[in-house]
């Protein structure tokens, strides 16, 4: 069984609900990430997203275009993320997902990039500009080498979109809580909720919901109905203050997880 | 029929956005097939494009700059005297009636050399929608006139400072904005490029240039030009000229790229001569690209070139070997466009004088007997400022 699953299993016997952090990989630089991995994880996060810089991040508020440029500045690419999960894969299980744009694992070779995937032990993968109509390869791949393939739904998407990224999904199902680019919000949209409640009536698969979520009380809000909670702007944001980095984000991330976990 | 259902012209375009806008492309592909099925649709935007744009336009003889070089006769297609000073009007103007049709209120565009930009900023004042033009930092400091112009028919220019700082950088960020303001925005794509439909139906609305340029050709010659050159950044007036003739086989496409300070550099925006096939801006194309992946940044001295993507169309084109793609540089740029100003008393954009300089070249190696077809794509009034800095 893949890590996700497995994370996701364990959780449910407890009833809780799962928190799954972003950060840019290679922001400020790859060892510093293998840390801030690390620290996530003792802080009590379930599931870590790893961001593969693209240069033009169409999804991204400013928040997460800023760490991509940071991390493509110091020349991070797959093949020395990749290389940092191997290293990461001796110290921790945690279950690990790569989030990016089509063209870099475009420009890597899809094969290649889901052999690398299996092989360094990345559980999943997010594309927020590969919609399934144009993922059939990726997802084949996918089963093949037992890696997730996350798909994102929308509060645009109608329910037969709905049905065909549940049905194409593996790991979890990302929901995207608004309209929008990624970046904290002081406020979200109140229907979250009631969109989170139609999907999971559509689907057995986990719902995770991102995109704005900044603090533990919109956090559990939205941990009451979904599966898990995704947050990564406001956790970039501290990197990218540099000061205090590792235990602020410790902190963040523990109030973050009591949130989402004490349900 | 290309593209496809799927928006794919043989392996190129493709639907690469966020989920989010996946719902808003289905919709304005189902509106722009209902339109153009439309006979009042069709019969408005053919009266718009005669009365307030000013179609047809002239098909003219260059008989001093053809004299000059004594080789192939060359016809300049004048898009340089249509309102705003470009082709880019047919394909705003298409698609603000189909804004209209649509029921949106906001008009929302990048630009590069900020003649897109204008030309929604004109549509918009014209059918009373608001309007938001994204423009690199970049072009804004090269295009001040266009700004400015833009400002005061009532559009807001919104900045972009990151990558860049210019047309890539203004098209993620307004693609930004329409994945936060879709149920109220309509965006208006200003080139052949982006996710399906946008191709296609910027393809279409620009077609009338080739459609008229054709009937002209017959009009004045009696027979088809033997080569039709135009320049390519995002290609939407080279498709708008190729595209009416493209089941003439014995006529020559050639599209011009910006070769910037040399296609041995790494100072250019020649994405078909030199790049590779990618995924940038909802399609799937020819890039400049690192080896990871990572777009390029491309350069011209033209802002409507800089661009390190093109159109999937020409892509396919160029992969079918129908269409040819070439390079010019930013000093033989400048050297059509004194060329055309001298002997025609015709001020040339940039980008078209990309093709111009082409045109010069290719006209001098062919006999007399030979006929080379222009897409004048934009006249030079904007680029005045850049152009006084070199002569």
């Amino acid at each position: 069984m893949n890590r996700i699953d497995k994370k996701f299993k364990a959780l449910k016997k407890y009833g809780a609900k799962a928190f799954i952090a972003y950060i840019t990989a290679g922001d400020p630089d790859l060892s510093t990430t293998e840390n801030i991995v690390l620290a996530l994880e003792s802080s009590g996060a379930d599931i870590i997203e790893l961001g593969i810089p693209f240069s033009d991040p169409m999804a991204d508020g400013p928040t997460i275009q800023a760490a991509s440029y940071r991390a493509l500045r110091n020349k991070v690419n797959l093949k020395k993320i990749f290389k940092m999960v191997v290293h990461l894969r001796r110290i921790t299980d945690i279950p690990l997902v790569f989030m990016t744009y089509y063209n870099p694992v475009f420009k890597y070779g899809l094969t290649s990039f889901f052999r690398s995937c299996a092989a360094c032990g990345v559980d999943g993968v997010i594309i927020p500009d590969l919609p399934y109509e144009e993922a059939k390869e990726l997802i084949a791949l996918g089963k093949k080498h037992e890696v997730a393939t996350i798909f994102l739904a929308a509060p645009t998407s109608t329910r037969e979109r709905i049905k065909h990224i549940a049905k194409v999904s593996t790991g979890f199902i990302y929901y995207v809580s608004l309209t929008g680019v990624t970046g904290a919000r002081s406020k979200l949209p109140p229907e979250v909720i009631a969109n989170v409640k139609a999907i999971k009536k559509l689907t057995d698969k986990p719902v995770a919901v991102g995109f704005g979520i900044s603090n533990p009380g919109q956090a559990k809000d939205i941990a009451k109905v979904s599966d898990g909670i995704i947050v990564g702007s406001a956790i970039v944001r501290i990197i990218g203050e540099k000061k205090r980095m590792i235990p602020r984000i410790s902190n963040f991330a523990k109030q973050m997880a009591t949130a989402i976990h004490g349900i | 029929m290309k593209p496809d259902k799927k928006g794919y012209f043989d392996g190129f375009g493709g639907k690469f956005v966020p989920e989010t806008l996946m719902v808003a492309l289905a919709e304005l592909e189902k509106e722009y097939f209902a339109a153009k099925k439309d006979k009042l649709f069709r019969r408005e935007f053919a009266a718009i494009l005669k009365n307030y744009a000013g179609r047809p336009t002239l098909l003219y003889y260059a008989k001093r700059l053809t004299e000059k070089l004594g080789g192939a006769k060359i016809y300049l297609k004048r898009e340089d005297l249509l309102h705003t000073g470009a082709h880019k009007i047919n394909n705003t103007l298409g698609q603000g009636l189909l804004a209209l049709r649509m029921k949106k209120p906001r008009l929302i565009a990048e630009t590069g050399a900020g003649q897109h930009g204008v030309a929604t900023a004109t549509v918009a004042a014209l059918f009373g929608l608001k309007c938001e033009i994204f423009m690199g930092e970049e072009d804004i400091r090269r295009q001040a006139i266009n700004v400015f112009k833009m400002k005061i028919l009532g559009a807001k220019v919104t900045p972009v400072s990151s990558g860049s700082k210019t047309l890539k950088d203004a098209m993620n960020e307004a693609i930004r904005d329409w994945v936060t303001n879709v149920a109220s925005t309509y965006y208006v794509i200003g080139s052949v490029a982006g996710p399906h439909p946008y191709p296609m139906m910027v393809r279409d609305f620009q077609s009338v240039i080739g459609r008229e340029a054709r009937r002209q050709m017959l009009a004045a010659e009696g027979r088809l030009p033997d080569h039709v050159v135009a320049c390519v950044g995002g290609g939407s007036n080279a498709m708008g000229i190729f595209y009416s003739f493209l089941k003439d086989k014995t006529v020559g496409l050639i599209g011009v790229e910006a070769a910037g300070l040399g296609l041995n550099t790494t100072k250019h925006a020649a994405t078909l001569c030199k790049g590779s096939v990618g995924i940038l801006h909802g399609s799937k194309s020819y890039l400049l690209q690192d080896p990871d992946g990572q777009i390029e940044i491309a350069h011209s001295i033209s802002a409507g070139l800089d661009y390190p993507g093109v159109g999937p169309e020409h892509s396919y084109l160029k992969e079918m070997g129908r269409a040819k793609y070439v390079a010019v540089t930013d000093k033989e740029a400048l050297e059509g466009f004194k060329m055309l100003t001298e002997l025609e008393g015709i001020i040339p954009a940039l980008e078209s004088s990309h093709a111009l300089y082409h045109a010069v070249k290719l006209a001098k190696r062919l006999p007399r007997n030979k006929i080379i077809l222009v897409n004048l794509s934009g006249r030079g009034d904007k680029d005045m400022d850049i152009v006084r800095g070199i002569f």
